[in-house]
Formats: structure tokens, C-alpha cells, sequence
């Protein structure tokens, strides 16, 4: 009989063998040239840890107590395996696409990103496994106390070796999980132990079953005739509690964190699955083999009352096989061992990942940015957390007082995590579920599940039993176990009903109800259809050929020549021969960060995704290299406002250039005409003058004639300079106006007689009285002026025989017009356009003046508010005056 | 040789004071005010010298003397021309049109005689 020491040396040693395979699997795969490590075999093998102690032990007890119920738990991951093997690569493709780290990572990622999902999900997984994990506490320790009872009597103390198994477990796990930190959250080294470990148990299950059948039964055909005469062979199904179990089985092989773990995040090559759909339910059926011969015999050969769930230890024992039952235990050992590091692996990068770490970082948010502390902390928070687990683990097998049948502890266990279920499959098959409908069915369901399943399943009175009985408040209709009046259910089934019925609901009618953020919207096409967005199944390992694709990646980027060196670059640094380094984590990270300083950091991160990852773009990549090229396209946007800016302003300088020019062209015409009016009658008194002066035979009518030039010219420059100061003043806006009111016709009268007055000529001025009544406010002797212009000009430049000015005088749209019509030929056409510039004259013969004039007359009108301008159409020469009337302020 | 002078000037003030001289001086002096026609003015009257303004209405004293030049038996004719816009422009482009002498006003009597009395000297050696 072996001893416990002996049993804890064992176990030790089983411990170490198993480090051992873990160490060298890690170092194998850090090599890259173990083809084995990614063989399908290795990944159908690390599957079974969805046989936990629960399947090694229990099943045998299960069948015991309720027959052939028990092949429900391996129905339904057949199923799964068999009917939903395309789902299951869905899963895997998507999990792969995503890089996700957790089933709480796929979930949140599923729905926008959210957080809150992600901490719901790792909420409920936490304590959905908890139960789970004190089940594993409870089979080791149970299977410690048979050979603790069997060797030394007396002192065996329950609670303190399930302490030590609970505390040994952590340690183990921890070692195991936490020994470094890999970026793709894969376990070579994990997953090799957990193969091995199928294989032990396998083997162990196998052994005792061969035992049984042939060792007490004497061959298969004694071994059939005492199971049809056992009750465990009738045939009493309860057509409820098997579809019941038949689904939550299949659901926990989706949901739970250590098989999405095993199935998708450990996951080399989605091919895998291929062999794994007939591999694994082989292994299950294999497994299962022998359960009921062994329970079977165990109840016939073992004493009343010896627990059923040890069967599988304690029937070799008391046949004295203790190698057989020596191996028995450490099957079991393999089973509890595996699940728990698994479990507590993936429960850990739960919590740590998206309820540790993101209260850190924001406590953290100024130093966050150093990244060897971050591993540090990271590695931390998932050993605190793995020990939490344990201790949460071992608080609820404490609580529940170890007493309950390890079926039923399986089974609300699975119950709980089935609620993910409908939040993953609608993520995965409808893009119309949305975080709000994942965060409704999530609760509703977990909510259900606690109040009808996990607390009253717990003792230590967590759920008073009155509430049991006649419901809370006394609302019989919610009373835990018969929910809305539905009586005389299986607690079980009665739960999973009600919880995934309104879970599903929940989950349909919020995603109905809400609307999706873009985030969500982009996420969930990328989960829906992953296989459109994603390359096909091929090796997710470095090869030479992905190098090349890099190269040529790199040197569309870089260019060809950069590309190039950098490549030989990073293999001699390698130590490699020929140009193109190995894809290693520290060459990509370089590469990128090359890239990166060429098409942004995001769209680096995407591109090399793209070829090594061979994943599709996440959403986020996407999202980042929109960021991006919006930025870039902002930038350059800024770019072109500056430069049509730049352009207008360039446009402005030349046209004020241009104006400049035409102004000082202008100014030199204006100089050159002044010049030219200042020197003429300058030509005429010099030339006179000095006529005058040298010519003594003058006779005085020429001496007075010659004299009378001087005068008038004379008076000519005076005159000139007379409006060439006035214009320039007027110009200038300097003038003083001298605004007063006055009547229009006293005006005209002034004007009329100081042109006629003392003129030879014949010109008649026709004028209407009756309309020239109308009273002005304006500078009147400037208005005057204008008039006395007109007047003059008609006077000077009407070619008619009889010249005729006709002056009228109308109210047009509140200013008053006033006409000069004269019966003459008129302004020529081509001149009418310039006949307000400045030394216009029509005719030179007849030019009184210097040609100013008009433009005078016309400044004069536009500073009095009105305008002159010349008519067209009218029959002689035609000026029109406008002027606002009395009492409207002219503009000034 | 001739001392028929053809004056071409609209300010009939300073015309006058140029025929007074000139006539005193012995020349016949014939006087026109308009530049459209003066070219053919010049072509019928045949003058041994023409003094010609360079602002005239209808068309201007270089563009009157381009026309001139160009025609046979006018390349040599004299050509005195008189501006009163004192523009160093207006020399350059008249001497290139061929001006024989050119004159801003206000000119001093003695100054117009003397160049008409150079250039029909010049005229007459040639």
C-alpha cells in the first residue's frame, strides 16, 4: 500500500516529467523546426481536457447513480465536432483574423471593442469555472483521502489537503502559464504537457477497463451479461434532462475559457480541425469505453456505500493492483492538473488582460509608456490572478461543504458559461447583433443562472431556504426552482430553459432595438464574413517565403536598394547565410518600425500583419490607416489652401503691379498732356513778346493785336491751372462743399446768363419753367459751374445752323434729372466714351479750354451725391445731370 | 532753290507768330491746321521745308512724317517739328522716323530761324 509520502513523490515526479516535455516542446518550437509539436495529433490531444478529473472519475459515478445519462457529456462535443465542424473553423479563422487572446477578448472584439463586455464575459466565465475548479479540488483530494484511509489511519484532515492541492495547483499552474509572456498568447510548451497528459489518462482509464473486463469479469461476453443485469443497463431515459445535457455539453466545448484556449487561441493551422472532427470524438468514445463496465463492477464489488465517483481508484485497489490503481491516480492527477493550468491560463489572461490592466494603465497613465515594466506587471497581475482562482476555487468547495455528487457541480458549471453562447454564435452568423444586445443576453442569462442554478446548488446558506420554498418576498411565482409557476421541472433543466430562452430573447430584441456603432458595424462584417475577408488556411510559421514576400513589400515601400540592404543587414546580424533574414519577432518589429517611417506606424502594422500574420487586416489596423491618410490628406489639403492662397495672392500682386504700371503710364500721359497745354500758350506770349521786342517796324493795330495773344493766353495758363488745381483738389476728395438749399431754376438762371452774357454766337436756350420749381440741397455755385460747362459746350461745339440747347428738368425715381439737349451732331460715337476724360476736345479748331472741363464738371457731381453722364440715342449732344433732391443727404 | 516753307500747326496763335516770322525773313509761308489730310497737303504743295506739330487733331505730326518719308522724293525733304510735350521719348522715336531737326516749345524766335535757314542750306549743298 503506498504511503502518502510516496503518493506526494509521485506526484511530483509526474510534475516534473511534465516540465521537462513543456521546456523542451518551448524550446523546440523557439527553433522553429518541430514539425511534430504542430501536428494535428498534438492538437485532437490537448482538446481532451474537456475530460477533466470530472469525466475521469465522475463518469463512472455518474453512470453509477443515473445510468447511461453520462453519454450525454460526450455526446455533445461529438456533435459539435462532427455536425459543426465549419463553425468550430469559423471560430478559429476569426479568433486568428482578430488576435484573440480569450473568449472574453472575442466577444469584446465582436462588439465594437467594448470593455464592459469584455469584464462581463470574464465575470461570468470566473464564476461559472469556479465550481469547476472545486471540483478538480474535490477528485484529487478525494482520491488522496481513499489512499490516505486505505495506509495510515486516523489524523487525515480533509479541509487542509484540499488546501495544499488547491495551493500545490496555483504554484503549478502559475509555473506553467506565467513562465514568460508570449505575444500570440501561445503555449508550445503547455499544450505538449496537456497532449502527454491525454495520453495518461487515456492510457489509465484504458488500463483499469481492460482490468475490469478481463481481469474480475472473465472477457467481454460475462462482462455484457452482468451489465444487462445491472439496473444501469435499463434503458430509462428522461428525454428532458438528456437534450438538456446533450446541449449544455456542446455549448461548454464552444464557450468554455480552456477549450476556446486549446481550440482556437493554441490553434497552428485551422486544418487541424479537419483531423481533429473524427480524432478527438475517437478519443471520447475511446475514453468512455469503459465507464459502465466499470461502474458495473464496481457496485458489485465494492461494500454499500462506498462513494461511486471512486470506482475507477478503488476497485483496482481493493483487487490489490495498487499499480494499476498507482496509475488510476495519476490519470486522474493528469485530468484535475491539466484542467486546472489550462483553465486557469486563459480565466488569468481574462482578468488580467481586461480587469487588471486596464485599471493599471489608467492609474498608471504617465508611465504607462515603459515597456519592460509593463511585461513585468503584466506577468504579475496574471499569477495574483491565477491565485485568485485557486483560492476562489477552494473558498466555494469549503462552502458547498464538498459534499455534492461531481456530476451535478460539472453541470452548473457548464450551465453557466452556455450563456456566452448566444452572443458568440450571433456574432459570428448575424451582423445585426450588437453590444447591446450581447451586454442584455448576458446578464439576463447570467442572472437567471445564478438565482435558479449556482445559488441554491451552494450551501452554507447563500439562498435561505424559505426563498426556496415559497420564492422571495413571498412571490411564489419566483421561486428559484419553479420559475413563472412551471412546476416539477429538474432544476437543471428548468434553468437552462429559462436562462437561454431569455438570454436569446434579451440578446434578439436589444440588438433589434439599438443601433450599432461604426466600430461594431465594421467588426461584426469582419466576423461574419471572415472567410471573405481572410486568406486562406495555410501554416501560421515563418518561412522563407513569407521573407521574400516582405522583400517585396518592402522594396515597393523603402525602394529597391534600401529594401535590400536592410534585408542583408538583419541576416548578417542573424548569422544567416544569403540575403534574406528568418521572419523572427525582432526582424519584423524593425522592419515595421522601417516601414512605419514611410506609410505611418498603422499601415506598417497592417502590411506585415497581412504577410506574416497571414491574417486579414483587423478593423482597428483598418480604422489607423484611415487615421492616417485622413491625416495625411488634411495635411495635404492644407497644403493646397495654402497654395491657392499663395497662388491668389501672387494673382493681387501682378494686377496691382499691372495698375501700378497703368497708373504711372497714366501719371506720364497726364504729365505730358499738361505739359503739353502749359507750353503751347507759352510758345505763343514768347513768341510774341519777343516779336514785340525785336521788331521795331511795327505798326500799332499789330502791336495791339500781338499783345491782345499775349493776354489771352496769358489768361489761357491761368485758366489751366485754375482747373487743373480744382481737379486735383476734387480728385483728392479735399474740396469743401458748401451744401445749401436752394431752387433749381435760380441756378440755371445764374448759368445761363453768365454763357450768353456778353458771348458772341447765336445759341438759344429753350428751358420749362414749370418743371424747374424744385428746391436742392447741394454746393449751388458748384452746381452752377457744371451748368455753366454744359452750357459753354454747347455753346462752343453745336454744329447746327440755328443752335438750339433745350434745358429740362424731371423727377426720376426720387433724384432730379436734368437734360441738356442741343440740336447739334452730337459727341461722335467712338468719343462718347471718353469724353469725361481728362483734356478730351473733340475739336481741337474750336478748343476754348484745355479739355478738363467735362471731367470736372463730372467730379463736381459725384461729390454732390449725383452723376453726369452722357446720353445716347438723342438726336444732338446730350448731357444728363442727376442730383438728389432736398432733404436727402448727399452722399459724400 | 525755293523758300517756300509749309507750316502744319493747329494753334493758330503760334502759326501766326511763325509766318510773321518767317515772312519777314523772306520765305513764303504757307499754313495748314488739320493732320488728316496733311500729307497729301505736303504732296501737292511741294514746300522746300515743312515745320510740323507734333499734337494734331486728326492725325500726329509722326505719323504725318512716317507717311512722308515713305514716299519717293520725300526721303530728303526737311523736316522741322515742333512739340510741346517735353518728352525725350518723342525725339528718340521722330529721329528714327527721320526728323531733319527737332524743337520743343517754347523755342525762341531766333532759334526757329535759325534752323530753317541750316536746314535749306544743308538742302540746297546736297
Amino acid at each position: 500500500m503506498p504511503t502518502l509520502n510516496l503518493m506526494v513523490l509521485v506526484c511530483l515526479a509526474y510534475v516534473a516529467l511534465l516540465f521537462i516535455v513543456a521546456f523542451a516542446a518551448d524550446r523546440l518550437a523557439a527553433t522553429g523546426r518541430s514539425t511534430w509539436l504542430r501536428s494535428p495529433l498534438i492538437y485532437t490531444l490537448s482538446l481532451s481536457i474537456y475530460c477533466t478529473a470530472w469525466t475521469f472519475y465522475g463518469a463512472v459515478g455518474y453512470a453509477a447513480r443515473s445510468g447511461l445519462e453520462y453519454v450525454t457529456i460526450y455526446l455533445g462535443p461529438t456533435l459539435v465536432m462532427v455536425g459543426w465542424w465549419w463553425g468550430l473553423r469559423k471560430l478559429v479563422r476569426v479568433g486568428r483574423s482578430q488576435r484573440v487572446t480569450s473568449i472574453a477578448d472575442l466577444i469584446s472584439s465582436r462588439y465594437g471593442k467594448s470593455n464592459l463586455l469584455a469584464i462581463c464575459v470574464t465575470v461570468l466565465a470566473v464564476v461559472g469555472i469556479t465550481p469547476y475548479i472545486a471540483l478538480q479540488l474535490q477528485s484529487i483530494t478525494l482520491s488522496f483521502s481513499i489512499f490516505f484511509e486505505e495506509g495510515t489511519a486516523g489524523g487525515y484532515n480533509d479541509a487542509s489537503v484540499v488546501f495544499w492541492v488547491a495551493a500545490g495547483l496555483a504554484v503549478f499552474a502559475i509555473l506553467f502559464g506565467t513562465r514568460n509572456l508570449d505575444a500570440n498568447e501561445r503555449h508550445h510548451g503547455v499544450v505538449t504537457a496537456i497532449a502527454l497528459e491525454a495520453v495518461v489518462k487515456l492510457i489509465a482509464l484504458l488500463g483499469v477497463g481492460i482490468f475490469v473486463v478481463w481481469g474480475l469479469s472473465g472477457g467481454v461476453s460475462e462482462t455484457m451479461a452482468r451489465i444487462d443485469a445491472s439496473p444501469i443497463g435499463q434503458w430509462q431515459m428522461n428525454g428532458s434532462r438528456w437534450a438538456t445535457i446533450t446541449f449544455l455539453a456542446m455549448a461548454a466545448f464552444v464557450c468554455l475559457p480552456r477549450m476556446f484556449q486549446v481550440m482556437v487561441v493554441e490553434n497552428d493551422d485551422e486544418r487541424h480541425l479537419r483531423t481533429a472532427s473524427w480524432a478527438f470524438p475517437t478519443y471520447l468514445l475511446l475514453i468512455s469505453l469503459f465507464v459502465v463496465p466499470i461502474a458495473v463492477v464496481g457496485l458489485e464489488v465494492m461494500p454499500k456505500g462506498s462513494n461511486p465517483d471512486m470506482f475507477v481508484l478503488t476497485v483496482p485497489l481493493s483487487q490489490g493492483q495498487e499499480a494499476l490503481a498507482m496509475l488510476s491516480f495519476l490519470g486522474g492527477f493528469s485530468s484535475a492538473t491539466s484542467m486546472v493550468i489550462v483553465a486557469a491560463m486563459a480565466l488569468s489572461t481574462m482578468v488580467s488582460n481586461h480587469v487588471v490592466m486596464p485599471i493599471w494603465l489608467s492609474s498608471q497613465s504617465d508611465r504607462a509608456s515603459v515597456s519592460g515594466d509593463v511585461r513585468h506587471v503584466i506577468l504579475l497581475s496574471r499569477r495574483v490572478s491565477i491565485a485568485a482562482i485557486m483560492a476562489l476555487g477552494y473558498f466555494y468547495f469549503r462552502l458547498s461543504g464538498g459534499g455534492a455528487a461531481l456530476a451535478s457541480i460539472g453541470l452548473i458549471s457548464f450551465a453557466g458559461i452556455a450563456q456566452i453562447l448566444p452572443a458568440l454564435v450571433g456574432g459570428l452568423y448575424w451582423r445585426g447583433a450588437t453590444r447591446s444586445g450581447a451586454l442584455a443576453g448576458l446578464t439576463v442569462g447570467f442572472g437567471l443562472w445564478l438565482y435558479t442554478l449556482l445559488l441554491p446548488g451552494l450551501g452554507g446558506g447563500l439562498m435561505p431556504d424559505w426563498v426556496l420554498q415559497d420564492g422571495p418576498f413571498g412571490l411564489s411565482w419566483l421561486r428559484p426552482h419553479a420559475l413563472f409557476g412551471i412546476e416539477g421541472l429538474d432544476p437543471i433543466v428548468h434553468s437552462v430553459v429559462w436562462s437561454m430562452s431569455l438570454n436569446v430573447a434579451a440578446f434578439c430584441a436589444a440588438s433589434l432595438l439599438s443601433f450599432p456603432s461604426p466600430l461594431e458595424r465594421l467588426q461584426g462584417a469582419q466576423f461574419v464574413n471572415v472567410f471573405d475577408h481572410s486568406s486562406g488556411p495555410r501554416g501560421w510559421t515563418g518561412s522563407v517565403a513569407q521573407s521574400e514576400d516582405l522583400m517585396i513589400m518592402s522594396q515597393r515601400i523603402l525602394g529597391a536598394r534600401e529594401a535590400q540592404e536592410l534585408f542583408q543587414r538583419e541576416a548578417a546580424l542573424q548569422g544567416g547565410r544569403g540575403h534574406l533574414p528568418e521572419p523572427t519577432p525582432l526582424f519584423l518589429e524593425r522592419l515595421e518600425r522601417e516601414l512605419g517611417g514611410s506609410v505611418g506606424a498603422a499601415a506598417a502594422h497592417a502590411m506585415i500583419g497581412q504577410i506574416v500574420g497571414g491574417s486579414s487586416v483587423s478593423v482597428e489596423d483598418l480604422l489607423a490607416v484611415a487615421d492616417e491618410s485622413a491625416q495625411l490628406m488634411e495635411y495635404s489639403g492644407q497644403l493646397e489652401v495654402k497654395s491657392t492662397e499663395l497662388a491668389r495672392t501672387a494673382k493681387k500682386l501682378r494686377e496691382a503691379n499691372e495698375k501700378l504700371t497703368q497708373i504711372s503710364l497714366q501719371k506720364d500721359d497726364f504729365l505730358s498732356q499738361i505739359s503739353h497745354e502749359l507750353r503751347t500758350p507759352m510758345t505763343s506770349i514768347r513768341a510774341f513778346s519777343e516779336i514785340l521786342r525785336d521788331t521795331d517796324e511795327l505798326s500799332m493795330p499789330e502791336q495791339n493785336r500781338y499783345a491782345t495773344i499775349i493776354h489771352d493766353e496769358a489768361l489761357r495758363l491761368t485758366r489751366l491751372l485754375n482747373d487743373l488745381l480744382d481737379l486735383s483738389v476734387m480728385e483728392n476728395g479735399q474740396v469743401t462743399l458748401n451744401m445749401r438749399d436752394g431752387s433749381l431754376s435760380d441756378v440755371l438762371d445764374r448759368a445761363v446768363s453768365a454763357v450768353l452774357a456778353g458771348a458772341e454766337g447765336s445759341l438759344v436756350v429753350r428751358r420749362r419753367r414749370g418743371s424747374e420749381e424744385v428746391q436742392v440741397r447741394s454746393d449751388l455755385d458748384r452746381l452752377a459751374q457744371v451748368f455753366i460747362n454744359l452750357i459753354a459746350n454747347a455753346q462752343k461745339y453745336c454744329d447746327a445752323p440755328q443752335p438750339e440747347l433745350t434745358i429740362s428738368v424731371h423727377d426720376v425715381g426720387g433724384q432730379v434729372v436734368v437734360d441738356f439737349i442741343d440740336n447739334g451732331s452730337g459727341v461722335p460715337e467712338q468719343a462718347q466714351s471718353t469724353v469725361f476724360e481728362k483734356f478730351f476736345r473733340v475739336n481741337a479748331e474750336k478748343a476754348g479750354g484745355a479739355g478738363l472741363g467735362l471731367a470736372i464738371s463730372r467730379e463736381i457731381m459725384l461729390r454732390l451725391g449725383g452723376d453726369l453722364i452722357y446720353q445716347q440715342g438723342q438726336s444732338g449732344g446730350a448731357f444728363r445731370v442727376t442730383l438728389p433732391l432736398a432733404g436727402q443727404e448727399a452722399a459724400l | 532753290m525755293g523758300r517756300h516753307v509749309l507750316l502744319i500747326e493747329d494753334e493758330a496763335n503760334i502759326a501766326e507768330a511763325i509766318r510773321f516770322l518767317l515772312t519777314r525773313d523772306g520765305w513764303q509761308v504757307d499754313t495748314h491746321a488739320d493732320g488728316s489730310d496733311a500729307v497729301e497737303v505736303v504732296c501737292a504743295a511741294k514746300p522746300d521745308l515743312v515745320i510740323l506739330d507734333m499734337m494734331l487733331p486728326g492725325k500726329s505730326g509722326m505719323d504725318i512724317l512716317r507717311e512722308l518719308r515713305a514716299i519717293d522724293g520725300l526721303h530728303d525733304l526737311p523736316v522741322l517739328m515742333l512739340t510741346a510735350r517735353g518728352q525725350s521719348r518723342d525725339r528718340d522715336m521722330a529721329e528714327k522716323a527721320g526728323v531733319s531737326r527737332f524743337m520743343t516749345k517754347p523755342f525762341s524766335n531766333i532759334e526757329v530761324l535759325t534752323a530753317v535757314r541750316d536746314l535749306l542750306a544743308q538742302a540746297s549743298r546736297t
